[in-house]
C-alpha cells in the first residue's frame, strides 16, 4: 500500500535524526503519539506536536512514560498507527507495557533514543547500553524486533520499516536510536508518497461471531480488529486462549507463549536486515550497529590500508540477531570484532552464537562519546594476528 | 386472624430463580419489597440455600431482586394483565 | 424455565459463573451498569469497557462488549488513547479503588484535569481483594487489612473530593444498596461530556468485611442502608468516610467544562486559523 501523501514531506531536507524519525512516522501513517519529554528524544515529539494538526493526527503529552506506553495501545485498538518516544529512564518505565503489547500482539513502535546510563546518566550524550533491555527488559518470555539506524536518513527510512514490521508481525518494535544519530544533522531525502511502501493493518474479513481474536492459521499472526466495529471482542494481559479469554493453565501457557516466541523466531529470516561489505574472504569481520558503525568504517579503512582483510557486518535489525549468517562466517574467519557503546551487550549474543568456533573481541565504551577509530583499528589488528 | 381469607388477587409478577447459580447471599430475600422470598431449606449443588418464593402471589415483578442479585440467579418479570 | 434473565444478553455466558464471592457487590454493580446502558440507548457496538487488575477489573471480561483487561492502574491512559483515536466510541473505565487511585492515581487526576471524555466507574470496597485484602488509599483509619494488621493509620482519600478537585465534571457516590441511583448516575455519566466519575461502595465480605467484623455481604448492605444519607450537591469536602461511620451519597458535582478534544479543536482553530481541520478522529 502506498503512503498517504498528507504525511509525506517529499523533498530534500537537512534534518537531525529526531526530526527525521518524526517524518518517518508520519510517512508510515502514524497519527497518534503519546509521549513524555526526555532528553535526547524530546525533539521527536516536539516536531510531532507541530506537524500533527495539519495531517489529522493527535498528540498528547501524557503525565509519564507509563501512561504514554499504554495510551498508544488504546489508540491502536481504536484503529490508529501509534508510536511513543523516550530515552533510557523512560524506556525502563515502559517495560511493563512493552510486555502488554507483546501479549496482546499490538503493532506499536517504541523509540528509544539511547543516552548514557545507568539511571539519569548522561542525558545529552550517546550510549548504546539499552540493547539487552530492548531484548529482555520486560518480564516473561518473548521475542522482539529492534532496529538500529545509523544516520538521519535511516531514522526516516527505518522508522517506516519499524511500523511495517510491527503490522506484519503484530509485535511491538523497538527503534533503538542513540543521542548521536538523534542529534546529528544530515541530508534526508524524502521520496514521493507513491514510492513509499506502507504495510496496512491485518484486519480480519471474518464476521462477528466467526472471528476469534487470537486464532492463527499457520503463519502464527492473528488477524486484528478495532473497537466499535461490532466484534465485541475481549483481550486481556492474562494468559489467554484463542477467544481472548483468560485461560490460566500450563497447556495454554505453552501454546500461547510458544507461538509468541516462534512468531518472530520462525520468521527471523524475513525480518532480519543486515548490511555486509567485504565479508567474503575476510579474516576479521567487524560487527557493529548504530552510530558505532560509522566510526567502525573509519577503523576498517585504516586496517585495510595495513593490508588486513577485514569485512563489515552492520546490524540494521539487532533483534532478532542474524544467527545463521554469523554462524556461517564463524566457520571461516579468524575473529569477530564488535565495538559498542556499552560494556558488552550485543557482544554477549555474538559470543553465544559463535559458540567458540572462532574468536570474538569486544571493543567496549562507557558511552558519553563515540569510539576513537584508532581503538577499534587496534583491536582489528590484534584480531588479525 | 389467620382464618379470615383475604380477597385473592392475581400476582402482578413472577420471580424466576436459577437455583444452581445462587450463592446464598440473601440480597434478594432482604430487599424484596413484598417479602416474596425466603431461604429454601434445599441445597443447590454448591451447598447454598437458594431463595424460594414463599409468597409468589405478592410478587409485583419489580425486579429489585434481579438488580440486586450479584450472581444473575434471580429476576422478576411483570405478568401481562389478562383482559 | 423458559424465561432468560434479561441481563444475559450483555454477559459472556460462556464465562459464567464469575469468580466473585458470595455477597460481593460487583455483580450488583454490573446489573446497574447494564440497565444504565439500556436506559441511555447508546449502540452497544460503540461502547468500549476498559478495566485494570483486581476483582473489579474482571468486569471487562464478563461484559459482552469490546472490552480490555489492561495492566494494574492503567485503564485510564489506555482509555484516553482509545477515545482520542476514535472519539465516536463511548469509553467506560470500570475498575477498583486500589487500581484507580493508588497505582493509577496519577492517571486519574490528569485525565480529570484534562477532562477526557470518559466515564470512570470506581467500585470502592476499601481493599485490594484479589491479592488478599491489603490496605488501599481509601481504607478508613483503624480498619484492619492484611498489610495493616494493627489497623490503618493513614488518612484515606475521599474520592468525590479528589475527583472534584482534579476537575471531574460529574461526581457521584452511591453504595450497592442504592441500585436505582447507581443506574441513574451511570446513565447520566455516560451521557455527560467530559470526565465523569461514579464511586460505588461495595461489600468485600471475604476480606475487608471479615477482618473488620462487618459481617457478610448482606450485613454490610444493611449497614449501607441504615447508615447512608443522600445529599445531592453536597460539598465534596464534607463527604469523607470513617470506619463504620456514616456514608454520604449523592450526585455531588454536575458542571460544564470543555472536554480535551473541544479545547484542542477550539484552540488549534484560534491559533492556526481556517487551514486547521477540526479533529474528529483518525481517518
Amino acid at each position: 500500500m502506498r503512503a498517504d501523501p498528507k504525511g509525506v514531506l517529499t523533498g530534500p531536507h537537512f534534518l537531525d535524526g529526531d526530526h527525521a524519525c518524526c517524518e518517518g512516522a508520519l510517512a508510515a501513517g502514524c497519527r497518534f503519539v503519546a509521549g513524555y519529554p526526555i532528553t535526547p528524544s524530546t525533539e521527536v515529539v516536539e516536531r510531532i506536536a507541530g506537524r500533527f494538526p495539519s495531517v489529522g493526527g493527535i498528540f498528547i503529552q501524557m503525565e509519564d512514560e507509563i501512561a504514554s506506553s499504554i495510551a498508544i495501545q488504546g489508540a491502536i485498538w481504536a484503529g490508529a498507527k501509534a508510536m511513543t518516544v523516550t530515552s533510557g529512564p523512560g524506556f525502563s518505565l515502559m517495560m511493563e507495557h512493552i510486555g502488554l503489547a507483546v501479549m496482546l500482539e499490538v503493532p506499536a513502535v517504541f523509540v528509544d533514543v539511547q543516552r548514557g546510563g545507568p539511571s539519569t546518566g548522561l542525558p545529552t550524550l550517546p550510549g548504546q547500553a539499552d540493547m539487552m533491555q530492548a531484548r529482555w527488559g520486560s518480564h516473561g518470555d518473548y521475542e522482539i524486533i529492534a532496529i538500529s539506524p545509523n544516520s538521519p536518513q535511516e531514522c526516516f527510512d527505518l522508522t517506516i520499516l519499524a511500523f511495517n514490521l510491527a503490522e506484519e508481525y503484530r509485535v511491538p518494535v523497538m527503534f533503538m536510536m542513540d543521542e548521536c544519530v538523534g542529534h546529528m544533522t544530515e541530508k534526508v531525502l524524502i521520496p514521493p508518497a507513491d514510492e513509499i511502501e506502507v504495510t496496512p493493518r491485518r484486519y480480519t474479513t471474518k464476521k462477528p461471531g466467526e472471528y476469534l481474536p487470537y486464532f492463527t492459521d499457520g503463519d502464527m499472526v492473528p488477524e486484528m480488529v478495532k473497537a466499535g466495529d461490532g466484534y465485541r471482542f475481549h483481550v486481556t494481559g492474562l494468559t489467554h486462549d484463542e477467544r481472548g479469554y483468560p485461560a490460566m493453565n500450563a497447556d495454554c501457557q505453552e501454546k500461547l507463549v510458544r507461538r509468541l516466541v516462534d512468531k518472530i523466531r520462525k520468521n527471523a529470516d524475513k525480518i532480519i536486515r543486515i548490511e555486509e561489505e567485504d565479508t567474503d574472504g575476510a579474516d576479521v569481520v567487524v560487527v557493529s550497529y548504530g552510530i558505532t558503525s560509522r566510526v567502525a568504517l573509519r577503523a576498517i579503512q585504516m586496517a585495510r590500508a595495513d593490508g588486513i582483510k577485514v569485512g563489515h557486518l552492520r546490524l540494521i535489525t539487532v533483534w532478532p540477531f542474524p544467527e545463521n549468517r554469523v554462524r556461517q562466517l564463524a566457520e571461516r574467519i579468524k575473529a569477530f570484532v564488535l565495538p559498542e557503546l556499552n560494556y558488552g551487550q550485543v557482544f554477549l549474543e555474538l559470543q553465544r552464537v559463535v559458540e567458540g568456533k572462532t574468536k570474538s573481541y569486544l571493543v567496549p565504551h562507557g558511552g558519553g562519546t563515540v569510539h576513537q577509530p584508532e581503538v577499534i583499528y587496534a583491536q582489528i589488528k590484534e584480531a588479525a594476528k | 386472624m389467620a382464618q379470615e381469607t383475604k380477597k385473592s388477587r392475581e400476582p402482578r409478577g413472577e420471580v424466576i430463580i436459577d437455583a444452581e447459580r445462587c450463592k446464598g447471599c440473601g440480597f434478594c430475600i432482604e430487599f424484596c419489597p413484598t417479602e416474596v422470598l425466603v431461604f429454601s431449606t434445599e441445597f443447590n449443588t454448591k451447598g447454598y440455600h437458594p431463595p424460594y418464593a414463599v409468597k409468589p402471589e405478592a410478587c409485583t415483578g419489580c425486579d429489585l431482586c434481579g438488580i440486586y442479585c450479584p450472581d444473575f440467579a434471580v429476576f422478576g418479570i411483570r405478568i401481562k394483565a389478562v383482559a | 424455565m423458559n424465561e432468560t434473565n434479561p441481563v444475559e444478553q450483555y454477559l459472556r455466558m460462556d464465562r459464567m459463573p464469575h469468580i466473585w464471592c458470595s455477597g460481593c457487590g460487583l455483580g450488583t454493580t454490573v446489573n446497574c451498569f447494564v440497565r444504565a446502558l439500556e436506559g441511555c440507548q447508546i449502540p452497544l457496538d460503540n461502547i468500549s469497557v476498559v478495566s485494570g487488575i483486581g476483582c473489579t477489573g474482571r468486569v471487562a471480561g464478563y461484559l459482552k462488549l469490546d472490552s480490555f483487561h489492561t495492566t494494574h492502574g492503567r485503564p485510564i491512559p489506555f482509555a484516553t488513547g482509545l477515545k482520542l483515536a476514535n472519539p465516536k466510541l463511548k469509553v467506560v473505565v470500570y475498575s477498583g479503588d486500589g487500581d484507580l487511585i493508588a497505582i493509577g492515581g496519577n492517571h486519574f487526576i490528569h485525565a480529570a484535569r484534562r477532562n477526557i471524555d470518559i466515564t470512570v466507574i470506581c467500585v470502592n470496597n476499601f481493599t485490594y481483594g484479589m491479592t488478599g485484602g491489603q490496605v488501599t488509599p481509601t481504607t478508613p483509619i483503624d480498619a484492619i487489612a492484611s498489610t495493616t494488621p494493627y489497623g490503618n493509620f493513614e488518612e484515606p482519600f475521599s474520592l468525590p473530593y479528589l475527583a472534584d478537585s482534579a476537575g471531574a465534571v460529574y461526581v457521584a457516590r452511591w453504595t450497592t444498596y442504592h441500585i436505582r441511583h447507581i443506574t441513574k448516575s451511570i446513565k447520566e455519566a455516560l451521557q455527560k461530556k467530559g470526565f465523569s466519575f461514579v464511586e460505588i461502595i461495595s461489600p468485600c465480605p471475604t476480606l475487608y468485611g471479615r477482618r473488620n467484623r462487618l459481617g457478610d455481604g448482606l450485613e454490610m448492605m444493611k449497614f449501607y442502608k441504615e447508615n447512608s444519607s443522600i445529599k445531592n450537591g453536597c460539598d465534596t469536602r464534607e463527604v469523607g468516610l470513617g470506619f463504620k461511620g456514616p456514608i454520604v451519597c449523592g450526585k455531588f458535582v454536575d458542571r460544564e467544562r470543555p472536554s480535551f478534544l473541544e479545547m484542542y479543536n477550539s484552540k488549534m482553530a484560534e491559533r492556526i486559523g481556517s487551514s486547521f481541520n477540526p479533529y474528529e478522529g483518525i481517518q
